[in-house]
C-alpha cells in the first residue's frame, strides 16, 4: 500500500521552488555585475545593491521552512537530505549574492575612472561562472549528478582565467604605480568572480549529497 | 563489536503461514540493535524466536540455525529456562506482579534458589538502581508495584528481567504505553545498559529507533530487507522500499 504525505511532500517541493527562484536570482545579480562592471554602469551597479534585500530574504524563508519540516515532520533519509541540502545551497547563493554586490560596490569606486586594461578576461571568467551557476541549479532541478560533475570541471577554467588576469595586474602594477589602486580593484573583482565558482562547485556538492547521499570534494 | 546472536537460514511457519523467510542476521554484543517494520513483517516474532517465547504458540514450526554464543538454541540441550534466564524481556504493557515493589524483583532470584535476605536485598538494590528507578523507590520498597505510574512499572519490568543477570535483554515496543517522558527516561537507560547488555528491540516507532539503537534492521513480508548502521539506515538507505517506510510514504 502507498501512502502519501501531502502536506509534507507539498512543503518540500515548495523549498525546491524557492531554491530556484533564488538561484535565478543569483545568476540574475552575477550576471549584472560583470555587465555593470564592463560598461562601469553605476545605476546598474546600484540596482544589484538594492536588488539583494530580496535575496537575503529568500534565504531566510528557505531556511525557516526546513527548520519547521525539521521540527515537525522529523525528516529521514532522502527527505531528510533534501533539506539539508537546501540550507547549504541557500547558503552558498546568498554568499553569491553578497559577491555580485562587492563587484558592484567596485564598479561604484572605479566608475569615473578609465579601465587600466581591457577586461575581457574578467567579463570571460564572469561567463562561464554565470553559466556554472546555471548548471548548478539546473542539475539540483533536475538531480543530475552528471551535470553536476561537469560543471564543477569548468570551475578549472576559472581558476586558469584567475591566475593569468592576476599576474597580468601584477605587470601593470610595477609597470606604473598610480595602477596600483585600479588593479587592486580589479584583483579583488577576479577574486570575487572565481569565488562564484566555488560556491557553484558547492551547490554541486549539494546535489551529489542530495541524490547520492555522499560528499564529494570538487574543489579538490 | 564481536557477535553475539546469529540467525541462519532461519524460517518460522505458524502453521501454514511463513512469519519468518531465510533470515540471515548477525547481532553484535553489548549494543543497541532496532527491529522495525510495518505490522506483520515478522520483526516481533523473530524477537521472540530469540528466547523461544514462539515454543508456547501451538504450531509454531522452526527452520535453520539461531546461535547464541554459537550455541544453537533451538537443539535438543538447550534448556529453556536457563536459555530465558540468560535472554530478558520487557513487553509492551508494564506487567508487575501484584505484589510488593521488592518482591518483584526477588521473584526471579529467589526462583533460582536465591533464599540470603542480605544477597537479595543487594540484588534488589543493584537491579532497581541498573534500572534507574532506585531514588524514586528506595523508601517504600514494601508497596505494592501496581500503585506506582506505568512509567516506573516499566522501569520495575527492566529491573525485574535484569535481577537474574542476563547477557541480552529483548524489548518488544515497551515503550509503546508509555508517554513520552517515561519514554525518554526508558530510551536514556538503554543508552547506559547497552554497556552491560546486548539490547534488541522492536519498535513501531522509527525515530525511537534512530533515537536508541546503534544497528536498524528493517524487516518487510518476513524478510529482512536492510540491516546496517543507524545513521546509515536513517540518512542513506540501499533499499527503496527502507527509503519509502523509514520516509512514511510507504505501510
Amino acid at each position: 500500500m502507498m501512502m502519501v504525505r501531502k502536506e509534507f511532500d507539498q512543503n518540500l517541493d515548495q523549498l525546491n521552488e524557492w531554491l530556484v527562484e533564488m538561484g535565478e536570482m543569483v545568476e540574475k545579480a552575477i550576471k549584472e555585475s560583470i555587465e555593470a562592471l564592463s560598461q562601469l554602469d553605476a545605476e546598474k551597479a546600484r540596482q544589484i545593491i538594492a536588488y539583494d534585500l530580496k535575496v537575503n530574504d529568500m534565504e531566510e524563508r528557505i531556511i525557516e521552512l526546513g527548520i519547521k519540516l525539521i521540527a515537525t515532520q522529523q525528516p529521514v533519509a532522502k527527505d531528510l537530505r533534501r533539506i539539508i541540502a537546501a540550507f547549504h545551497i541557500a547558503n552558498d547563493l546568498e554568499r553569491m549574492a553578497d559577491l555580485a554586490i562587492d563587484i558592484a560596490e567596485t564598479v561604484l569606486i572605479i566608475e569615473d575612472k578609465a579601465l587600466i586594461k581591457p577586461i575581457d578576461d574578467i567579463t570571460q571568467m564572469g561567463e562561464i561562472v554565470g553559466d556554472m551557476t546555471y548548471e548548478a541549479i539546473q542539475s539540483f532541478v533536475h538531480e543530475n549528478v552528471d551535470l553536476a560533475y561537469k560543471m564543477a570541471k569548468d570551475d578549472d577554467q576559472v581558476d586558469e582565467l584567475y591566475g593569468k588576469v592576476v599576474r597580468e595586474l601584477v605587470v601593470l602594477m610595477e609597470e606604473n604605480l598610480k595602477n596600483i589602486p585600479q588593479a587592486q580593484q580589479l584583483s579583488f573583482v577576479a577574486r570575487y568572480i572565481e569565488r562564484f565558482g566555488d560556491h557553484a562547485t558547492n551547490i554541486g556538492e549539494s546535489v551529489i549529497y542530495l541524490v547520492t547521499g555522499k560528499k564529494p570534494d570538487l574543489n579538490a | 563489536m564481536s557477535t553475539l546472536i546469529e540467525a541462519k537460514n532461519l524460517n518460522l511457519f505458524y502453521s501454514d503461514f511463513q512469519a519468518l523467510k531465510n533470515v540471515n542476521l548477525t547481532i553484535p554484543e553489548k549494543a543497541v540493535t532496532a527491529f522495525i517494520g510495518p505490522s506483520g513483517c515478522g520483526k516481533s516474532t523473530l524477537l521472540r524466536t530469540l528466547n523461544r517465547m514462539n515454543d508456547m504458540i501451538i504450531g509454531t514450526r522452526i527452520e535453520g540455525e539461531l546461535t547464541i554464543s554459537g550455541t544453537n538454541i533451538y537443539s535438543n540441550e538447550v534448556d529453556v529456562e536457563t536459555l530465558r534466564k540468560k535472554v530478558g524481556m520487557v513487553f509492551q504493557q508494564p506487567n508487575p506482579f501484584p505484589k510488593s515493589i521488592y518482591d518483584n524483583i526477588a521473584y526471579g532470584p529467589r526462583l533460582h534458589g536465591i533464599k540470603n535476605k542480605k544477597v537479595l536485598d543487594e540484588i534488589v538494590e543493584t537491579s532497581l538502581k541498573a534500572a534507574a528507578l532506585w531514588d524514586e523507590v528506595k523508601d517504600h520498597l514494601k508497596r505494592s508495584a501496581l500503585s506506582i505510574s506505568g512509567g516506573q512499572q516499566q522501569r520495575l519490568c527492566i529491573a525485574r528481567a535484569l535481577a537474574v543477570n542476563p547477557d541480552i535483554l529483548l524489548m518488544d515496543e515497551a515503550t509503546s504505553a508509555l508517554d513520552p517522558i517515561s519514554t525518554l527516561k526508558i530510551e536514556e537507560l538503554v543508552q547506559e545498559l547497552k554497556d552491560k547488555y546486548t539490547i534488541v528491540m522492536v519498535t513501531h516507532n522509527m525515530h525511537q529507533a534512530a533515537r536508541v539503537s546503534n544497528q536498524t534492521v528493517f524487516f518487510l513480508n518476513g524478510e529482512v530487507v536492510e540491516y546496517s548502521e543507524t545513521e546509515k539506515l536513517f540518512s542513506n538507505p540501499d533499499d527503496k522500499r527502507t527509503e519509502d517506510y523509514i520516509s512514511g510514504r510507504f505501510g
